[in-house]
């Protein structure tokens, strides 16, 4: 199982950048941190998703 | 305002004396607040994506406008640190308001936390806004760790009950180099007003906006006492006499004799 943003998902074995197209992320506006580490945008096609991986996928919103 | 008179963070000059928070309220009146505000600064939170989301705060911000991502939600300095690098990552600028709370009630910041914090991302240059307690011996020790400006809160953090701190503030002011920003509590214009008067460098404003009745009204206002306070702070302010009174008059030329 991977866990991104606190749910778990099968998908070991998939690339990240697949996963962000299919849940239709936007990835100009998204920033990806895996197992604590950022994941530059060019490395999102290369990047497998193995079993474990705990994933972050963060945007901005209004703040003060 | 004299074009000369710049706000300077980090090496960035602002003509702005006023930084615009976006929270709280609709992503479409984000454009009016800023040009209302006059604002070239404007805070953003970082939080988990949703999937389909259709639209961005981004594409509501006017181009040009500085953003200043806060470590909102961060506990400890390394949490504060995660959060400025993913913001970096999101590719707009170097800007970061750390925000640290332990305490979720009445949500004051970590002071010492924020030290670390501002020293761990001031190395990896970022350009660190702390939000802090007002304490001179914190205020002393972010500067010495790299911060480009302090940002002491006036007030509990969206109470709106303005200069609660002021003391310390203007403590803060007459002690440290860098600029002061007065951040949270601000609920009025003539709060802004007041704490540009005593030297403040800008005010940071969004709660006073969010729940106010007119939004980019309210902007309008507080741009206006921003720049009020920061000119009366220029010229400097007339003195208070301890006791007594002192005619604005002639004292010579009555009528009566």
């Amino acid at each position: 199982m991977v866990r991104i943003n606190g749910k778990e998902y099968e998908l070991s074995g998939e690339t990240l950048a697949c996963y962000l197209a299919v849940s239709e992320y936007d990835s100009r506006r998204i920033a990806v941190e895996r197992n604590g580490e950022i994941v530059p945008k060019s490395l999102y096609e290369q990047t497998v998703l193995k079993d474990g991986d705990s994933l972050e996928v963060v945007t901005f919103v209004g703040g003060g | 305002m004299d074009t000369k008179d710049t706000l300077i963070i980090g090496g960035h000059e602002f003509q702005s004396r006023f930084i615009l928070g976006s929270g709280k309220y609709s992503l479409k009146l984000i454009e009016a607040a800023v040009q209302d505000a006059s604002a070239q600064i404007i805070t953003l939170a970082v939080r988990r994506a949703n999937t389909r989301e259709q639209e961005n705060i981004l594409d509501y911000i006017p181009k040009g406008v500085t953003l200043l991502p806060n470590t909102s939600g961060a506990r400890n300095a390394e949490e504060a640190v995660r959060i400025a690098r993913l913001a970096r990552e999101l590719g707009c600028g170097d800007f970061v308001k750390i925000e640290i709370m332990r305490d979720t009630k009445y949500l004051l910041p970590d002071n010492a936390e924020t030290i670390r914090a501002t020293e761990i991302l001031a190395k990896e240059g970022f350009v660190v806004m702390p939000y802090m307690y007002p304490d001179l011996n914190a205020a002393r020790d972010l500067v010495n760790a790299g911060a480009a400006a302090v940002m002491p809160l006036a007030a509990p953090i969206g109470s709106n009950k303005g200069l609660v701190a002021k003391e310390f503030i203007q403590i803060l002011i007459d002690e440290i180099e860098l600029p002061i920003i007065v951040d949270a509590g601000i609920g009025r214009p003539s709060q802004a007003c007041e704490a540009m008067e005593m030297g403040a460098a800008a005010i940071m404003a969004n709660t006073a906006l969010a729940t106010a009745g007119d939004l980019p009204l309210m902007a309008s206002a507080f741009r206006l006492a921003i720049e009020a306070g920061r000119k009366a702070y220029l010229s400097g302010l007339g003195r208070v006499l301890t006791r007594g009174a002192s005619a604005s008059d002639p004292l010579t030329g009555f009528l009566r004799d």
